[in-house]
């Protein structure tokens, strides 16, 4: 089952900084909720394992994240793919673009489309929304005070 | 059959012998079977709709501590384990044999729907396979799946099974095109519908299990599993999956907890639980979880249909046309081929007379759980689609729908419909009249105006059924693509103290089979209900059987006990005779006792049991010694239970909620062993068509989720979603069995829905409520149709 999910968020740094930040595996790391491993495998590729929670069903997801169409210090789309077992699979992207705002620092706007299925979808189905909300919430404020902290 | 003045005998409320062991918890379901040193099976299922498989690495899962072993598709296939089969034949209409893709117990290379089955993890304990399943690892190369009947047949749709092409398993048709054809062109007015009949979910309360086990001492396998015939599930392990000779395999189904079909089909659980037996030397226990029985039990319905009435000018039918496509899911199950074809356009004549009837049908894969028998299988939806164009045409035309349907029922008997079937015998006018009083009919109108007055919509809706039960004619079926002959067998074995047991290839699996069938006995002997036990569900004790489905036990089954019950009463006269110095043919046998005609000299039946087994008193040469017989029965017709119910509702506007204010049903079933159990089973059928009609929908996403795979998202009916239900009976007995009964098994299934929907149309003055008409549904028609009325 699909879910769709947009906003925006300001950081408090450069277009420059925030996307050197995103573009490093130990701050997606540190910002990905549940994220045990991030590894760089290519310049544009990692792989990933992460502890995730929808309602009954928790599982660990090992998987791919991929970094296409990329534009620096513009944006890219970062997308991936986790198997998480007995617990289904869940897989997505989100295009993130970079502006500068008005009153300084940068707006950080992101576009997520994610897929789940298997017992995620069966069980968890009318909680994804919310549980990707949760999720997208955790990643920017984690993100936002890796990005004050220089 | 006359009803006996008799508290137990036929037409005798007993109450169950079986519900005392169920209600103090002391049934023995599968899951109760434990077997010493017991493995358990934990199944790998795929998370994705249509995937090729890469790889499967159980490498790091052999390793988890209590593991037994690891099977996949490989192993099946290395052991030469057949696939699961689909047991009828269908042809399409130009000739060709249906297009059935390979069925694997375990996926070979390619898994097609959600929960298909990718590999099983045994282990000691049923948390150890479990944690062991986590950890295999499968790569799926994800393929696009298709859920949808349309998007399935155009061109570039995924192909499910390569043999399929467009996804189609066959175009299927019945009846005479061009009269049909002539008879629309020649029409006064065409009432036209596009009908939706929703996918369900079975859920019978106990899920499916299996436990096998093999014993190499004897090289013979057991299986224990929730099945409704177990004859047929060994016969098709054995003769077509391959796991065992016939004689080298026992399978039992012991108590059942409901099955409404869905516990017909031979799965790939149980056929991998039989064969791991011997592959791990253990016995290897499955029970299925809530989740998995919503995922992998067969479901049922799933027709989308094109429905054309044709009417002349004197308000007679005189053609009905369909075109329906009918799901059949990502695998032929057991008897999926059957329910959309023959189970479904034979009944299109409903209780009319209708000279020209054209059906087309064509069966669809769609990477979706398989679809088969669900209770009714194929006759509620046609009953559906009937009574949907009935009652529209009446409205269209102007005619009250009840005079609509009186005009055009059938009359004499018995009726060839120009759809194969041939009604033996009934009178629907007098269930229609019967219905029309208990619901007060008549007045209506006045009850309507009064709900008006308080902002609520009131609406009738009526249901005038027929099924086709007791399947069936072996030599019928036959020529129909059936792979089996449905006759049914009985055991009569009479213990030398006088008490009985019978053993029946009829399996009960709620039906209170323990009971009605000992009413039979009871009856005919003389003897007391305690004195007879019924024996069913284990293939070593019964010789051979066909099960439990369309209503057939009391038609079929019980029919095989009266023709044995007649040579145990011929056997018993001889023997009395030898005991009373007579001729048999000069003996009587009248409530329990054998009298010689004329006389004063009598044997009750006990004392002509036990002379049977001492042999003192006859020549063991002349007369065999023992007093035990069997028969088959093989029935010359089906039977034609059919009826009327009329549904009543009360929508509330603001809130869209459906209130059932009132349900009458009057239904024909013949004569009747149990009125008690037979209203149960009404009751309980009218509950799954109001469940279908009003709650029940299995949903799969357009990348074949199964989004409805729980209680918290698939609505069952409650308690309080149904009204306490008025039931009546008419009875014509039925010509073609000894005991003159229909069946009543499936028969409130396929009443309600259109009941209920006509009601909610009526209410709501639109035709076009979907199933099921949720409260937000019927909220969004109430809100156009007031707004309708207020523009009026």
């Amino acid at each position: 089952m699909a879910m769709t999910m947009k906003g925006e968020v300001t950081l408090p740094a450069s277009k420059q900084t925030v996307w050197e930040k995103l573009n490093d595996p130990a701050v997606l790391k540190e910002c990905i909720p549940g994220c045990q491993a991030l590894e760089k495998t290519s310049d544009t590729s990692f792989s990933a394992t992460a502890k995730i929670k929808v309602g009954p069903v928790s599982a660990t997801f090992k998987g791919n994240v991929e970094l296409t169409d990329l534009d620096p210090p513009n944006g890219y789309k970062i997308s991936g793919q986790g198997e998480g077992g007995v617990a289904g699979f869940a897989k997505g992207g989100a295009r993130v673009a970079l502006t500068d705002a008005p009153g300084g620092g940068t707006i950080l706007g992101y576009d997520v489309e994610a897929n789940v299925g298997g017992k995620l979808a069966q069980l968890g189905g009318r909680l994804i929304d919310g549980v990707a909300k949760k999720n997208a919430d955790s990643f920017f404020a984690k993100f936002a005070e890796v990005v004050a902290r220089g | 059959m006359s009803a006996t003045s008799s508290a137990t005998g036929i037409g005798a409320s007993v109450r169950r012998k079986e519900d005392l062991r169920f209600i103090t918890g002391r049934g023995q379901y599968t899951d109760d079977v434990n077997r010493p040193g017991q493995g358990y099976a934990f199944f790998v299922r795929s998370p994705h709709a249509h995937a090729n498989i890469r790889k499967i690495d159980s490498t790091a899962a052999a390793k988890m501590p209590g593991v037994l072993a690891i099977l996949t598709g490989d192993d099946i296939a290395a052991d030469k384990v057949g696939g699961l089969i689909c047991g009828w034949m269908i042809h399409s209409k130009d000739g060709s044999p249906m297009k059935a893709g390979a069925h694997p117990a375990l996926a070979q290379g390619k898994v097609r729907y959600v929960g298909d089955h990718v590999a099983v993890v045994i282990a000691e304990s049923l948390a150890e396979a479990r944690d062991a399943a986590e950890k295999v690892e499968v790569d799926y190369d994800v393929l696009p799946a298709v859920v949808d009947m349309n998007a399935a047949t155009k061109k570039g749709a995924p192909v499910i099974h390569d043999v399929a092409d467009n996804n189609t398993v066959y175009n299927w048709h019945l009846g005479d095109k061009a009269a049909t054809d002539a008879a629309f062109a020649k029409a006064k007015h065409v009432t036209k519908l596009d009908i939706v009949n929703n996918r369900l979910v079975p859920n019978p309360m106990e899920t499916r299990a299996a436990v096998g086990d093999y014993e190499p001492g004897t090289e013979s396998f057991t299986l224990y599993t929730t099945s409704q015939n177990p004859h047929v599930a060994r016969l098709v392990i054995s003769a077509f999956i391959g796991v065992a000779p016939e004689n080298k395999l026992r399978v039992i189904a012991p108590d059942v907890g409901g099955g409404f079909g869905s516990k017909i089909f031979i799965y790939a659980e149980e056929v991998v639980c039989v064969w791991a037996a011997k592959k791990v030397g253990r016995p290897v226990k499955w029970t299925a979880d809530r989740t998995e029985a919503f995922l992998c039990d067969a479901h049922g319905r799933d027709h989308l249909t094109r429905a054309e009435l044709a009417i002349d000018e004197s308000g007679r039918i005189t053609g009905l046309r369909v075109h329906t496509l009918a799901n059949l899911g990502a695998y032929l199950s057991t008897f999926s081929s059957s329910v959309p074809t023959y189970l479904y356009a034979p009944l299109l004549s409903g209780q009319y007379d209708i000279p020209a009837i054209y059906a087309e049908v064509d069966g669809i894969y769609t990477n979706t759980a398989p679809v088969d028998a669900y209770r009714g299988a194929g006759r509620p939806e046609a009953t559906y689609v009937v009574e949907r164009l009935v009652e529209v045409a009446a409205r269209e035309t102007g005619v009250d729908p009840a005079k609509f349907r009186q005009k055009n029922f059938i009359t004499k008997f018995p009726h060839q419909t120009p759809v194969i079937m041939a009604y033996d015998a009934g009178n629907y006018d007098a269930s229609l009249q019967k219905a029309l009083e208990m619901a007060d009919y008549k007045n209506i109108g006045k009850r309507k105006a009064e709900s008006e007055r308080h902002g609520k919509l009131r609406g009738i809706g009526i249901s005038a059924y027929i099924e086709a039960c007791g399947i069936a004619p072996s030599a019928a079926v036959g020529s129909l693509g059936a792979g089996v002959g449905l006759w049914e067998s009985a055991e009569v074995r009479v213990n030398p103290i006088g008490t009985v047991e019978i053993l029946t290839g009829s399996h009960s699996h709620g039906q209170g089979h323990e009971t009605t069938f000992a009413q039979l006995v009871s009856d005919r002997l003389g003897i007391p209900l305690d004195a007879v036990s019924i024996v069913h569900g284990d293939t070593d004790k019964v010789q051979m059987g066909m099960g439990t489905y369309g209503s057939r036990s009391g038609a079929v089954g019980m029919s095989a006990i009266v023709k044995a019950l007649e040579k145990i009463e011929a056997k018993a006269k001889k023997v009395a005779g030898f005991c009373m110095e007579a001729s048999d043919k000069d003996i009587e046998f009248k409530d329990g006792k054998f009298t010689v005609r004329g006389t004063d000299k009598s044997m009750d039946f006990g004392a002509v049991a036990l002379q049977a087994y001492i042999a003192h008193k006859f020549n063991g040469q002349e007369l065999e010694p023992g007093l035990k017989e069997s028969a088959f029965w093989d029935p010359t017709n089906f039977t034609f239970p059919a009826g009327v119910h009329i549904c009543e509702v009360e929508i509330d506007p603001e809130t869209g909620i459906t209130h059932i204010e009132r349900w009458s049903a009057v239904d024909d079933f013949g004569n009747v062993i149990n009125p008690m159990i037979v209203e149960g089973q009404v009751h309980g059928g009218i509950a799954q068509g109001i469940g279908q009609a009003m709650c029940e929908n299995a949903v799969y996403d357009a990348k074949g989720q199964l989004v409805t795979a729980s209680f918290m998202d698939y609505c069952m009916p409650r308690a309080d979603d149904l009204p306490s239900y008025q039931v009546g009976m008419t009875q014509t007995p039925c010509p073609s069995n000894p005991l003159g009964i229909k069946g009543c098994g499936e028969a409130g299934a396929i009443a309600a829905p259109p009941a209920l929907i006509n009601a909610i149309t009526d209410a709501l003055g639109t035709e076009n409520v979907p199933m099921p008409a949720t409260p937000q549904a019927v909220w969004r028609l109430a809100q156009k149709s007031i707004t309708r009325k207020a523009a009026q």
